[in-house]
């Protein structure tokens, strides 16, 4: 299971003031803390808080400040693609981009990118019209990514397909309507892609947000989740992560499984 | 129709072990020899990188072995002087290491001190140029004591010394960090202490790359494909990606191949058998090539013979398929 920390976002104040005042600190000692949490990648997204023009400068600043304390690959997250590529160029390691519509415009600029840099893409179950309410929809836009990344030469174990979860207090039905996405997603090709989600978006402004999150997580792991963004500090959610692993018997089982998880 | 092979596609490779020190390096070594660093399944050169070949060492002890008495002609001459011992198994047997099991140390037999079993580590050094192995005797306490004085003895050499536990690992560990050498951890066929033991010897401070793994093995007849699928196990957790169980493992094949009856019986008793040296010959061989395939780096054999024919082996698969 590949945990992606999302804390380095534009949307926490403390990210957004330092990307304002071009501050590394706060962006490094959350760099940090999520690889001693268990991040095995680090998301980037600059939010809000930089005007569109500058974003591009942004990004190459953030990977450069990050990548001076911490080693882990980063998954670039925007919808600006100039700033992704930005990024990508003075990334020391495969990183992951964050995200792609299976809409064609958008594929077109992507995928040849991601091959261009040896990135791996996230390619979102959507398009224009909004996020499908069931299952079969959402694979319908999975299959477009499959075929994109067929098309560009981006390899099937690169892609990470993302079937979009909403808040379970206003959007309960979409939950198993993603559980079985993720189970058909990986029926697609053979190889099959991988999967990923924003897990946190499950649990919005729920009261129990980390047991909600951790859940989801491991019913989702059992069908074939691969990798998601989430809190890298929540440790029992980190915990169930691994421990999810060892019960697929996808990592090998000894006393300390928990702590090697964190530290490979 | 042109068919396109399938090839695995690993994220990870197992990792490299160092043997031995050269002068500059703080040893008196005239070479060191790396292990590990395969990028695939055991040969398979047409998936990935097959970094350095399986490398098999003799077996010196410090004391008469009671060995089968045709294995035993091989080294009549030398018995009593492992110095002597070290040099015939690697001059005329061409050993690429040589491994050096102080069974006089037991204090149910010779009784050696530790102070010893360090001289003899250093007559063997002082014989051969080539990197050693050293074990104790496997009475756990007395091994800790003759270990810290052998790692002392030694210090800079980067000896390969075992046998690390996970009831019994800590001096041993102590040891190796101070003086500089590599350890072998020891799990009994089972992939969860394995791993375990690894953890807890890297939680000490030793580097993961000071580190390889015995799984204990069966011979030929007597739970080799129990080895086999631990081995297999173990190696592809590496290439997975488990820097723990990213080790290259060691097979003492001698010891357990020679132990079958199969390697023992003689040829009038068990006539259908036929020649009991061919015999004991292909026992060690058979289970040193099988393991070959299951991952095994380096293999600790008794038999020149036996050596000489899994060498020729390991010759050609080491021949590109790429």
């Amino acid at each position: 299971m590949i945990i992606i920390g999302e804390r380095i976002n534009g949307m926490f104040k403390d990210i957004g003031e330092a990307l304002k005042n071009r501050d590394p600190k706060p962006l490094q000692y959350w760099a940090v803390k999520q690889q001693e949490g268990g991040a095995h990648y680090l998301d980037v997204n600059s939010g809000p808080a930089i005007p569109k023009e500058e974003r591009p400068e942004a990004y190459e600043w953030m990977v450069n400040v990050i990548q001076e304390v911490s080693d882990l690959p980063l998954c670039l997250d925007s919808t600006n693609y100039d700033a992704i590529e930005a990024g990508l160029k003075v990334c020391k390691r495969p990183a992951m981009i964050n995200s792609v519509p299976a809409e064609r415009e958008k594929i077109e600029r992507v995928f040849p990118m991601a091959v261009k840099y040896n990135a791996s893409v996230i390619g979102l179950t959507m398009d224009k019209t909004g996020i499908p309410k069931n299952a079969e929809n959402r694979l319908a836009f999975a299959m477009e990514l499959v075929a994109a990344a067929d098309e560009f030469g981006l390899p099937m174990e690169d892609l990470y397909i993302d079937p979009l979860i909403l808040p379970c207090n206003v959007a309960q039905d979409h939950a198993p309507e993603v559980l079985e996405a993720i189970r058909m997603v990986k029926t697609l090709s053979n190889p099959a892609p991988k999967t990923v989600l924003g897990l946190s978006n499950v649990s919005q402004k729920a009261p129990d947000r980390p047991l909600i999150n951790r859940t989801y997580m491991a019913m989702a792991i059992a069908c074939g989740l691969d990798a998601a963004i989430i809190d890298a500090n929540d440790d029992d959610l980190v915990a169930t992560a691994a421990t999810a692993d060892i019960l697929l018997n996808k990592s090998i089982y000894c006393d300390s499984y928990v702590k090697v998880f964190k530290t490979r | 129709m042109a068919v396109t092979l399938v090839k695995e596609r690993w994220q990870s490779r197992v990792g490299e072990v160092v043997l031995g020190a050269t002068p500059e390096q703080g040893g008196t070594r005239s070479h060191t020899i790396t292990i590990g660093g395969d990028g695939t399944l055991p040969f398979l050169q047409f998936e990935g990188t097959v970094a350095n070949r399986p490398i098999i060492a003799l077996e010196v002890q410090d004391v008469e072995p009671e060995w089968n008495p045709l294995v035993k002609e091989y080294f009549a001459d030398v018995f009593n002087n492992p110095a002597a011992w070290a040099k015939k198994c690697v001059e005329e047997f061409g050993a690429d290491v040589i491994f050096l099991k102080l069974a006089g140390a037991n204090p149910e037999g010779a009784n050696k001190t530790p102070e010893e079993c360090a001289q003899v580590v250093k007559d063997v050094l002082a014989a051969v140029s080539v990197p050693l192995i050293v074990v104790g005797c496997d009475d756990t306490e007395k091994d800790n004591e003759v270990m810290a004085a052998v790692a002392e003895a030694a210090a800079g050499e980067n000896l390969l010394i075992g046998n690390a536990e996970q009831e019994n690992y800590k001096s041993l560990v102590a040891a190796c960090m101070v003086h500089k050498h590599s350890i072998i951890a020891r799990s009994p066929l089972d992939i969860n202490i394995c791993k375990q033991l690894n953890i807890l010897i890297n939680d000490m401070g030793l580097a993961l790359n000071k580190i390889v793994i015995d799984p204990m093995i069966g011979g030929l007849g007597f739970g080799i494909e129990y080895a086999y699928s631990i081995m297999e196990r173990a190696r592809i957790g590496s290439l997975q990606n488990d820097k723990m169980l990213a080790m290259p493992m060691i097979c003492n094949v001698g010891y357990e191949a020679g132990r079958a009856k199969e390697a023992n019986a003689s040829t009038e008793d068990f006539p259908a058998w036929g020649d009991l040296n061919d015999r004991q010959i292909l026992w060690e061989t058979m289970t040193a090539t099988s393991l070959l395939q299951a991952g095994g780096s380096l293999i600790l054999m008794r038999h020149p013979e036996a050596a000489k024919l899994v060498k020729k082996n390991i010759e050609d698969l080491m021949v590109s398929n790429a």
